[in-house]
């Protein structure tokens, strides 16, 4: 039987983010961290504003609370995404203290609340690519 | 800070029609809009030395503009990459070239299909490097989607709500009503706004600005320059451009942004209103950078028009219409007359300083503010007559 190609967009690893999609593969959140502030960081970056350290990486917890979202209902490009709506993207604050980007799912649009608690989510798209998502957690 | 106050004056303006159409090349359009403004300063092509645009999508160069022109020595020509934020960077730019000697007489347009060719709203470029990356990949990849995820955040915030959007986009659309330049002239009662389909939930088709083909041009030179040319000059009071932290990338660079419920021009008000000598509640009329409904409340409270949170219920009950205490967006806006990526905001405001805006003229205006951008960076200018 023929595989369906992913016909959606793709993430290009590069220098910074390549151990965040590794990390995304294996199912692990790997995020960066400022050895000498201890923040950590998203998206990932070559030099750690302000102490222009280089980062270091970290297991994330996956843990986190919705910051804010959207629901796409209009799909663009059409052809890509019109049995994808309505479709939720947030932004989500991580009990690290960053904030990172993901879908939401496992939630109907209209019950996304602001500050709910959800947990990451690994949703494998390509053998190569897995993109983060969240769902809602107990907390 | 750069002592801007009243030496530099816009000397001519000149537009073209803003259609879905245009059926011509962009940098047609753009030549058409500078031909125009140089003519209505009583300028002629040969005393043009400089020339400045911004392009995000698809542009003209403006040395290629130079060039049909005629001018084969355009002693300043820059291109900035800019989007919705440029509109008075070029024009504050144009001020710094005759200020340091490098041009008399500065062009400054921006011209785009925006309809008919690269459409900005329209999400085609789907490559995900860099910032996309992590955007992108998850099916949030245009402007309404980026900036949608801001005012949720203010609505979480501050209780801003639909009917604070609502009275935005039908004060705009009235003022379209009379603006024989606007491109959306069908009266929209809030009813019209309620019932529009949801595009990217908040935000509705009204709440999201047009998408146009078109070109905008005006003409810089000194103060005293200008009064000596065909036009009552505009002057320069002040202006602003800058930001906050974010990655820069733009659209999404607002991942790292400190809080979601304020954008760059909190970060410009102190020099804006510092390099003009003046505040807010000088000013008579105000074209706000509208390419949403709700970025008009972040360019109001960031500027200090209002508090933070408070932008909602200040344009109510009337305060933003034509005859009200702060009449905004007199032309009808980016959401009623056309997109040309908020330089049809300046010619508006010199319209109204020179008393020429005709059904539209707010009168007694003396002072006019002019934005441009929506997110971590953005452009202000003050004028006047």
């Amino acid at each position: 039987m023929q595989q369906t190609a992913y016909t959606k967009p793709l993430p290009v690893p590069d220098s910074e983010s390549t151990p965040f999609w590794d990390g995304m593969r294996e199912g692990r959140l790997m995020l960066q961290r400022c050895a000498s502030s201890g923040e950590f960081l998203f998206p990932p970056v070559t030099f750690c504003p302000g102490s222009l350290e280089r980062p270091e990486w970290a297991q994330a917890s996956g843990k986190g609370t919705v910051f804010s979202w959207i629901v796409v209902r209009h799909p663009v490009p059409r052809d890509i995404y019109a049995d994808e709506v309505p479709y939720v993207v947030a932004i989500v604050a991580l009990d690290e203290g960053c904030r990172m980007t993901g879908n939401l799912i496992g939630i109907a649009p209209e019950d996304v609340r602001a500050g709910m608690p959800v947990e990451i989510a690994f949703n494998r798209v390509t053998p190569e690519i897995t993109l983060p998502a969240f769902r809602p957690s107990e907390g | 800070m750069f002592k801007l106050r009243d030496k530099y004056a816009i000397a001519g303006i000149g537009n073209t029609d803003y259609t879905k159409a245009s059926g011509r090349t962009v940098r047609s359009l753009a030549t058409e809009a500078c031909l125009k403004a140089i003519e209505d300063a009583g300028l002629t092509v040969a005393d043009i030395d400089g020339i400045v645009s911004f392009n995000f999508n698809d542009s003209a160069p403006a040395i290629g503009v130079a060039t049909e022109m005629g001018i084969e020595n355009a002693g300043y020509a820059v291109d900035y990459a800019a989007g919705g934020n440029g509109a008075n960077l070029i024009t504050l730019a144009a001020t710094a070239a005759i200020e340091a000697g490098l041009a008399k007489n500065v062009v400054c347009f921006r011209a785009m299909n925006g309809r008919s060719g690269f459409r900005l709203g329209g999400g085609r470029d789907l490559s995900a490097y860099g910032v996309t990356q992590y955007t992108a990949p998850l099916g949030w990849i245009t402007y309404p989607q980026a900036m949608a995820m801001w005012a949720r955040r203010h609505m979480i915030d501050y209780g801003t709500t639909e009917e604070h959007w609502a009275e935005i986009a039908t004060t705009f659309r009235d003022n379209a009503v009379i603006n024989e330049r606007a491109m959306q002239r069908t009266p929209m009662t809030k009813d019209d706004y309620y019932n529009s389909r949801f595009i990217v939930d908040p935000f509705r088709m009204y709440d999201i600005c047009l998408e146009s083909d078109g070109a905008c041009a005006v003409v810089i030179t000194s103060a005293e320059h200008a009064r000596d040319l065909k036009q009552k000059p505009v002057y320069i009071m002040g202006g602003a451009y800058g930001g906050g932290p974010s990655q820069g990338d733009d659209l999404f660079d607002a991942i790292r942004w400190p809080s979601h419920s304020h954008n760059c021009f909190k970060y410009l008000a102190d020099d804006l209103w510092g390099s003009a000598g003046i505040g807010p509640e000088d000013v008579d009329v105000a074209e706000i950078y509208d390419c949403f409904t709700y970025s008009v409340l972040m360019a109001l409270e960031g500027l200090g028009f209002c508090k933070e949170g408070e932008g909602g219920p200040f344009v109510m009950g009337g305060r933003i219409a034509r005859d009200g205490a702060l009449p905004l967006n007199t032309h009808g806006g980016l959401l009623s007359e056309a997109y040309i990526h908020g330089f049809n905001h300046v010619i508006e405001a010199v319209e109204q300083l020179r008393g020429t805006a005709g059904a539209r003229q707010i009168k007694g205006a003396e002072i006019a503010l002019t934005t441009a951008g929506a997110m971590t960076c953005g452009s202000a200018m003050i004028l006047r007559n």
